[in-house]
C-alpha cells in the first residue's frame, strides 16, 4: 500500500478516468504522475461562470495585449489558468479566489457606474481609465486600495501564466529548454553589456 | 537478484541496509561489489528516474503552472515522492510552540530518498573541519583526519562524477588529478559577481557539484576504484557508460533520465544490483533492530506498507542509513529489557546533538543585468560558482563574533519563467499593466539575484530528538519529538551574511532588498536547509559518543549507522559528498572485520 494520502490520490485519479469528471475539494496528492500533461480543469473542477470568463478574459487582455512580440493574454488560455488557480483545494487559494470573484464584481460593477457597461464592452481608454485607478497598490486611493490589491493578485497570475507558455517564454526572451552539446556561457553581446568582453 | 516483494527475501543476509540514499546506496555499493549479499529496505516506493522524470516539461503543463502546493513543497516536478515537511499520518512533533525553537523535517519516502531532488553541491570538508574543538574549545573533534578520509573523497568523486576546480584555498582542499570533471563557463550574473567581489577580497569560484560535465572515463577510473577486483570494474564501467554527459537543460531537482547527475538511483543502485549481491524491498518501514541474548543485532523488522504485515529479515550486521533523525527513531524504538533506553544508547546520546546548516538570504536587482542579450543560460540545472569561507585569518583572531564560516551559493539567470517571474515588477516600476507591463517584464527578466549562505553550526545540549511520549505514527510505531535552539554563533553569522550579501550586490552596482533587523530574524527555522545531521554521533569515547569512527556503534558490534547521524560536526560544506565517503569507508571496515571473523 502506498501512503494514503497517496492511495487516495491513485484512486482518484482512477475514479476520475472511469467517471470523466474531476472531484471537487481534492489535489493532485503527493505523487502525482510527473510526466503526464495537464490543462486547466484535469485535476479539479473549474469554477468561473460565462460572465466571470468574459471579465477575466478582457482584464487579461489589458494587463498583458498582443503587440509585435506576442498575443494577447487570453490567446494562450491564461483565463483557464486563472480559473484553474482560484479552484485548487490548497490553502491559500481559496483566498484567491474570493479576492478575485469579488475583484471582477467589483470592476464590472465600477464599469457600470463609470460607462453603463460591463468592463468587457469598454473601449480601450475607458479601460484604462478604471486600471489607472488600481494598478499601482503603493500609491492607490484609499477607496481604491481593495480593488488595487485585487489587481496585484490578478496581474500575477495573469504574468505567470503568460509568460510559462510557449510564447511568453520567447516574448521575455528564454531561450532555454533544449538539449545542446556545450554550454556556451554568455554570448560575446552579453559580455559586452556588462562591461566584461 | 533484484526489486523483491516482501515474502521473497532469504533467510539470511550478510547485511541488511535501511535505508536507499547516499549513505544507504554507498553502503549496498561497496558491500555488494565486494561480494557480500545485502537486503536493502526502503520505506518509501519503488522510483525510476529513467521513466519518472519530467525532463522538459514546462511551467504550463503542469497544475497551477508548478508552484508549489502542500502536495508538493517544492514545485509539481521536484522529484520528491510522498514527502516534503510533512509525511501524511507519519507525524513527528515539537517540545515547544516557539517557532523559533522548532525542527522542521524533510522527508522523502521513494527508493534513493533525497538524493533524487538533492542540490548536488559537492564540497569536501577540510581538515579545519575535523578538528574544529581544537582549533576554537567550541564543539567535538571528529575521530579522524582530513587525511584519514580523503582517499574516500577522492573515490566517491570519481565514482558519482563532480565538476569543479581547485584553487588552494584555506580548509577548501584541492581534489588529485583525475577527481573532477571541468566546470561550465559562468552565466553573466556569476561572471558579474566575481568581478566585483574581488574588490570586496571576496573570492567567486566554481562550485562542485555532482553532474557529469563530461562523460566519465571508464576506461581508467573502474581499476582505480576497484584495483584487483575484475568484476567490479567491469559492472562500473558499464554503469559508467550508460550514463550520459549533461545535456544543459532542466532542473537537477526534478531528477536526471539520462543519468547525467548523482542520485542513488542511477548511480549507486544500478551497478550495485548487477552484481547479483542485492536484494531491495520497498514499501518496508523499519520499526526496530532485533537482537539476541548476547546483545548482538540479529536483523530487523519492519511493516510491509502494502499489506500492513509485520516481519523480520535477518542478518549478520544492520547498517542503518535511514537519514540520521530516522536511524535515530529506529534505535530509540529498539527497546528491550536488556536495553531499556534503546538500542547502543548507553551514553544517553542517541538522538543528541542534531545539527542544520544556517541558512540566510539576500536578494537584489542588478541595472547591469537589464536588457542582456538574449542566450540560453541553463547551464547545470544548477549553481556553476559559489564563494568559499573567506575570513578563516579574522574569525581566528576572534574579530567577527561568531565562531564558524559559511559559503555563500548563488541564484541567478534567465531562468525558465513560472509563476512569480515578474513578482519584483512592482517594486520597481510600482505597479502598471498594458504594452509598458510587457517592456518592463522584458527589460528586468533575468536581472534579480539572491544570495544564500550556507554556514556552519555548532552542535548545542539544546538542539535533539527523542521519542514522543504518545503520539505514534499509521503504523503504531512511537514518533520522534524535536528540540531544537540556534545558539549566538548561529544567528550572529546569519546577520553577517545578509550584510555581506548587501555589499556585493551594491558592489554589482545593484539595489538590495532590505536585509532582517536581527541575525534571529533573518535565520532560517532548523531543519530547513535540510541538512540534518547528527544525533548518533561519533567519537573516541563510548562514554561521549555512539559510535567509533568507522560508524559502528560502541554498544553492539555488528550495528553500523551509515548516514549523516554519526556527523560530531557540520560544517558549512553540505554533507551528502561527507555522507558517501564516510559510507564507504565504514563499509570497506565492515567487510575487512567480517572477513576477519570479527563480526
Amino acid at each position: 500500500m502506498l501512503t494514503a494520502t497517496a492511495a487516495v490520490a491513485l484512486m482518484e485519479r482512477a475514479a476520475m478516468a472511469a467517471e470523466g469528471t474531476p472531484k471537487v475539494g481534492v489535489g493532485y496528492g503527493t505523487d502525482p504522475d510527473l510526466v503526464k500533461i495537464y490543462k486547466p480543469g484535469d485535476v479539479w473542477a473549474l469554477t468561473f461562470t460565462d460572465p466571470q470568463r468574459l471579465t477575466a478574459t478582457a482584464l487579461c487582455d489589458t494587463i498583458i495585449p498582443a503587440d509585435d512580440k506576442s498575443p494577447a493574454a487570453s490567446k494562450v488560455g491564461v483565463p483557464d489558468f486563472i480559473d484553474e488557480w482560484i479552484s485548487a483545494p490548497y490553502p491559500g487559494h481559496t483566498d484567491d479566489k474570493r479576492t478575485v470573484l469579488e475583484g471582477l464584481a467589483w470592476i464590472d460593477e465600477e464599469s457600470q457606474k463609470r460607462f453603463g457597461n460591463n468592463f468587457a464592452d469598454l473601449v480601450l481608454k475607458q479601460k484604462n481609465a478604471i486600471c489607472d485607478d488600481i494598478c499601482a497598490f503603493g500609491t492607490a486611493k484609499p477607496e481604491f486600495k481593495k480593488a488595487a490589491g485585487f489587481f496585484r493578485k490578478f496581474r500575477d497570475l495573469t504574468a505567470g501564466g503568460f509568460y510559462s507558455t510557449p510564447e511568453g517564454m520567447k516574448d521575455i526572451g528564454y531561450v532555454g529548454n533544449v538539449p545542446t552539446v556545450n554550454f556556451a556561457g554568455p554570448t560575446p553581446e552579453a559580455l559586452k553589456h556588462l562591461g566584461l568582453a | 537478484m533484484p526489486h523483491i516483494s516482501s515474502s521473497k527475501t532469504q533467510p539470511v543476509y550478510d547485511v541488511i541496509v535501511v535505508g536507499s540514499g547516499a549513505g544507504g546506496g554507498q553502503t549496498a555499493y561497496t558491500l555488494t561489489m565486494e561480494g557480500a549479499k545485502v537486503l536493502m529496505l526502503e520505506a518509501g516506493r519503488n522510483y525510476d528516474p529513467v521513466k519518472e522524470t519530467p525532463m522538459f516539461q514546462t511551467n504550463n503543463q503542469a497544475p497551477l503552472r508548478g508552484a508549489s502546493t502542500p502536495d508538493k513543497p517544492f514545485g509539481f516536478y521536484d522529484s520528491t515522492v510522498d514527502g516534503g515537511w510533512q509525511v501524511p499520518g507519519e507525524p513527528y512533533t515539537s517540545a515547544s510552540s516557539d517557532p523559533a525553537r522548532q525542527f522542521w523535517w524533510w522527508r522523502a519516502r521513494m527508493l534513493g530518498g533525497r538524493t533524487n531532488h538533492w542540490g548536488r553541491i559537492s564540497l569536501r570538508n577540510g581538515p579545519y573541519d575535523f578538528k574544529p574543538y581544537t582549533r576554537d574549545g567550541l564543539g567535538f573533534d571528529w575521530p579522524m583526519s582530513y587525511e584519514d578520509l580523503a582517499p574516500y573523497y577522492d573515490k566517491t568523486e570519481m565514482l558519482v562524477g563532480v565538476y569543479g576546480t581547485n584553487e588552494g584555498l584555506e580548509n577548501t582542499p584541492n581534489s588529485p588529478a583525475g577527481c573532477l570533471l571541468p566546470p561550465p563557463k559562468m552565466r553573466a550574473g556569476e561572471l558579474l559577481a566575481q568581478h566585483r567581489a574581488k574588490k570586496l577580497g571576496i573570492p567567486v569560484m566554481a562550485i562542485h557539484r555532482a553532474v557529469l560535465s563530461a562523460k566519465q572515463d571508464a576506461e581508467n577510473l573502474p581499476a582505480k576504484l576497484h584495483p584487483k577486483n575484475a568484476k567490479a570494474q567491469r559492472l562500473i564501467a558499464k554503469a559508467m557508460r550508460e550514463r550520459a554527459a549533461c545535456f544543459w537543460a532542466t532542473a537537477c531537482g526534478r531528477g536526471c533520465s539520462i543519468k547525467a547527475n548523482y542520485q542513488s538511483t542511477t548511480v549507486h543502485l544500478p551497478p550495485a544490483l548487477d552484481t547479483g549481491n542485492l536484494d531491495i524491498v520497498t514499501d518496508a518501514m523499519v520499526r526496530a533492530v532485533t537482537v539476541d541474548e548476547n546483545g548482538k543485532a540479529t536483523g530487523v523488522s519492519y511493516i510491509d506498507r502494502k499489506t500492513r504485515e509485520e516481519r523480520t529479515v535477518k542478518a549478520r550486521v544492520v547498517v542503518l542509513a535511514a537519514s540520521s533523525a530516522e536511524s535515530v527513531r529506529i534505535l530509540l524504538n529498539s527497546k528491550s529489557p536488556r536495553f531499556p533506553n534503546g538500542l547502543a544508547n548507553s551514553s544517553g546520546l542517541v538522538g543528541k546533538y542534531i545539527m542544520d546548516t544556517v541558512g540566510a538570504r539576500l536578494g537584489g536587482q542588478i541595472p547591469a543585468l537589464e536588457n542582456l542579450p538574449v542566450h540560453n543560460e541553463d547551464g547545470a540545472g544548477g549553481s556553476h560558482v559559489y564563494v568559499p569561507w573567506w575570513l578563516y585569518k579574522e574569525q581566528h583572531a576572534g574579530k567577527l563574533g561568531f565562531a564558524r564560516g559559511y559559503h555563500i551559493e548563488f541564484d541567478s539567470g534567465r531562468r525558465m519563467p513560472g509563476m512569480g517571474s515578474t513578482s519584483g515588477l512592482e517594486g520597481i516600476n510600482g505597479g502598471g499593466y498594458g504594452q509598458q507591463f510587457k517592456a518592463d517584464a522584458r527589460r528586468y527578466y533575468g536581472s534579480f539575484m539572491s544570495f544564500a549562505g550556507r554556514g556552519e553550526m555548532i552542535p548545542n545540549d539544546d538542539s535533539f530528538c527523542e521519542l514522543d511520549p504518545t503520539v505514534k505514527d499509521k503504523w503504531g510505531i512511537p514518533v520522534l519529538r524535536f528540540h531544537w535552539k540556534w545558539s549566538e554563533h548561529e544567528t550572529r553569522q546569519a546577520a553577517h551574511m545578509q550584510k555581506t550579501f548587501g555589499e556585493i550586490i551594491e558592489s554589482m552596482g545593484g539595489k538590495a532588498g532590505k536585509p532582517e533587523a536581527t541575525g534571529a530574524a533573518a535565520i532560517e527555522p532548523g531543519g530547513k536547509i535540510i541538512h540534518e545531521v547528527g544525533g548518533t554521533i561519533m567519537g573516541t569515547d563510548p562514554k561521549k559518543s555512539v559510535t567509533n569512527q568507522w560508524c559502528q556503534t560502541w554498544e553492539v558490534k555488528n550495528l553500523f549507522v551509515n548516514d549523516g547521524g554519526a556527523f560530531c560536526s557540520n560544517a558549512d560544506k553540505n554533507p551528502t559528498l561527507t555522507i558517501m565517503a564516510l559510507a564507504w569507508r565504514s563499509s570497506d571496515y565492515l567487510l575487512e572485520e567480517m572477513r576477519k571473523g570479527n563480526l
